[in-house]
């Protein structure tokens, strides 16, 4: 498989303050699951954001797609970030908008006609199991509700990558071990997908999943060799 | 939310506008109302000062002064088909004894009708073309038969209204870019408290690939139509205002006061005055949000 991201001793420093992230080098294949794992600090959070091209590193290389993502011209941005699907750790959801237009909302920026969005965001709305909330407004959904919804948008317009944030947090086990098999299934469909959890539970569930760790900034798995071993059926 | 003209319902929906108070619409009512009241000053006085350049370019009184009065009415018959015979004087009348006595009856009262109260003979005269060469050819005309006649420029004793016209007429001007200006100042700070108010809904859209401009053409259209609504409001009270003074101002029957009347031409200058503004307004608006926008990644 080809390399969609390449990390190359990537530093990461928030103002004056000690790197965040420190000498990170790894590669992501094109079409395969990883998990980031790590305590709480520990820079997943700030990886991801590297990621999905919301902060630029301070140091390192980054390529992404095959371009080199440090130099990118801000005005490409946008059409590298529509490549991406985010599911944002607390979730940001617009408040005012449906459950149906958050969904839709990738799909309206790349410029999707009006008449093409109704049945992919009904079918999306189908596949997290929310068709009877697609007028309710975030505020008016349970955690769980908001974050399949962002799950949803994230994944609408078949990402080539999905990095999600914690994405189980505010679900219950069951729910968590769905959304796990909504990431599978989109994983299955050719999308890169990082998930960063500190939930050890869900890393088993994945077949073939790599695992990246991260330890104080520095990622202690490099090579990804951490592979786990497919799911037992129980 | 692709860039297109015409925004979607959708599009429509992004930015909470339920939220605003729409302040913005009655901001820009006032500030088009008082535009309109200024641009209309301005064309309608410029109007007035052409109009009585018009009336008071190449018109003369020539007057005799001459105590006997047989002398003054002989000199002044003389005068008049001197005149006459000129080619460049379009119309020469005397002024009717009835009519100078009238004209004089605030200050002399009843004594003004005195037959023996020596008032100057007087002759009106409309040169075409009212040239200095024409003038000075009537002015020759007049002396060769009445001496001691006084000929006086209508428009050299206006000249201090003439000037006073032109001011208010710049001034007007000056109003109106100063609106326009604050309209703009107005508009930029909209849009910034508006970026500020919908930061986290931005956020999300630039997570998503918006660009900056498709994010821009939400608060332009926004503020353009706050400006053209409110502009249309402000201009429709503005321009029944202009009806009713114009109506009062026809009513006093002053020929001065009659010049400042609008043109066709004039009204369609204020009413294309919301448009113009909802143009700048929209302008403004991409100007301040790429600016804002482009400061972050």
């Amino acid at each position: 498989m080809a390399n969609i991201v390449q990390f190359e001793n990537v530093g990461l420093r928030y103002g004056t303050g000690q790197e965040t992230l420190s000498d990170v080098s790894f590669t992501l294949a094109s079409g395969a699951f990883y998990f980031l794992t790590g305590s709480s600090g520990a820079g997943k959070t700030s990886l991801l954001k590297l990621l999905y091209l919301a902060q630029r590193p301070t140091r390192g290389l980054i390529r992404l797609f095959g371009e080199d993502a440090v130099t990118l011209p801000r005005k490409r941005l946008p059409g590298f970030r529509r490549r991406i699907g985010v599911v944002f750790q607390d979730f940001r959801l617009v408040p005012h908008l449906s459950a149906f237009d958050n969904i839709a909302l990738p799909l309206r920026v790349s410029g999707v006609p009006e008449s093409d969005i109704e049945v992919p965001v009904r079918e999306m709305l189908a596949w997290v199991g929310l068709t009877d909330r697609a007028t309710a407004k975030p505020p008016t959904l349970s955690g769980g509700e908001q974050q399949r919804v962002a799950i949803a948008r994230a994944v609408i317009s078949r990402p080539e990558i999905l990095v999600a944030d914690e994405p189980t947090g505010n679900v219950d086990p069951d729910m968590a071990e769905r959304l796990l098999h909504l990431f599978h299934s989109l994983n299955r469909l050719g999308t890169t997908v990082v998930v960063a959890t500190h939930d050890f539970h869900l890393l088993g569930r994945i077949p073939g999943a790599h695992m990246m760790r991260l330890d104080g900034g520095r990622l202690l798995d490099p090579t990804g060799s951490l592979r786990f071993p497919p799911v037992q059926d129980d | 939310m692709a860039v297109k003209l015409i925004p979607s319902a959708a599009d429509r929906r992004l930015l909470d506008e339920s939220r605003g108070t729409r302040a913005m619409t009655w901001i820009m009512a006032i500030m088009l109302f008082l535009t309109v009241l200024a641009g209309a000053l301005g064309l309608g006085t410029r109007s007035a000062a052409v109009s009585l350049d018009r009336q008071l370019a190449g018109r003369l009184t020539v007057q005799i002064v001459v105590p006997e009065a047989a002398v003054r009415e002989k000199q002044a018959a003389a005068a008049l088909r001197a005149l006459r015979g000129l080619p460049d004087v379009k119309r020469a009348a005397a002024v009717d004894r009835a009519e100078l006595t009238a004209l004089l009856r605030p200050w002399l009262g009843s004594d003004g009708m005195d037959p023996d109260l020596p008032i100057p003979a007087m002759i009106d005269v409309d040169l075409a073309p009212a040239t200095d060469a024409s003038v000075a050819r009537a002015a020759a005309a007049v002396r060769a038969v009445a001496p001691a006649a006084r000929i006086d420029r209508q428009e050299s004793w206006m000249a201090p209204v003439s000037t006073f016209m032109g001011m208010i007429t710049s001034l007007a001007g000056a109003l109106v870019l100063l609106m326009a200006a604050a309209t703009a100042a107005v508009v930029i700070l909209a849009a910034r408290a508006g970026l500020d108010t919908h930061r986290d809904t931005i956020q999300v859209l630039h997570m998503l690939g918006s660009t900056d401009i498709q994010v821009s053409r939400l608060f332009q259209r926004r503020i353009a139509l706050d400006t053209l609504i409110g502009g249309l409001i402000g201009t429709a009270m503005a321009c029944a205002l202009i009806l009713l003074v114009g109506m009062q101002l026809g009513a006093i029957g002053s020929d001065l006061l009659s010049g400042v009347a609008l043109s066709p031409r004039d009204w369609t200058l204020l009413l294309l005055l919301p448009v113009l503004f909802a143009l700048l307004a929209t302008l403004a608006a991409r100007v301040a949000v790429t600016a804002a926008l482009s400061k972050i990644l």
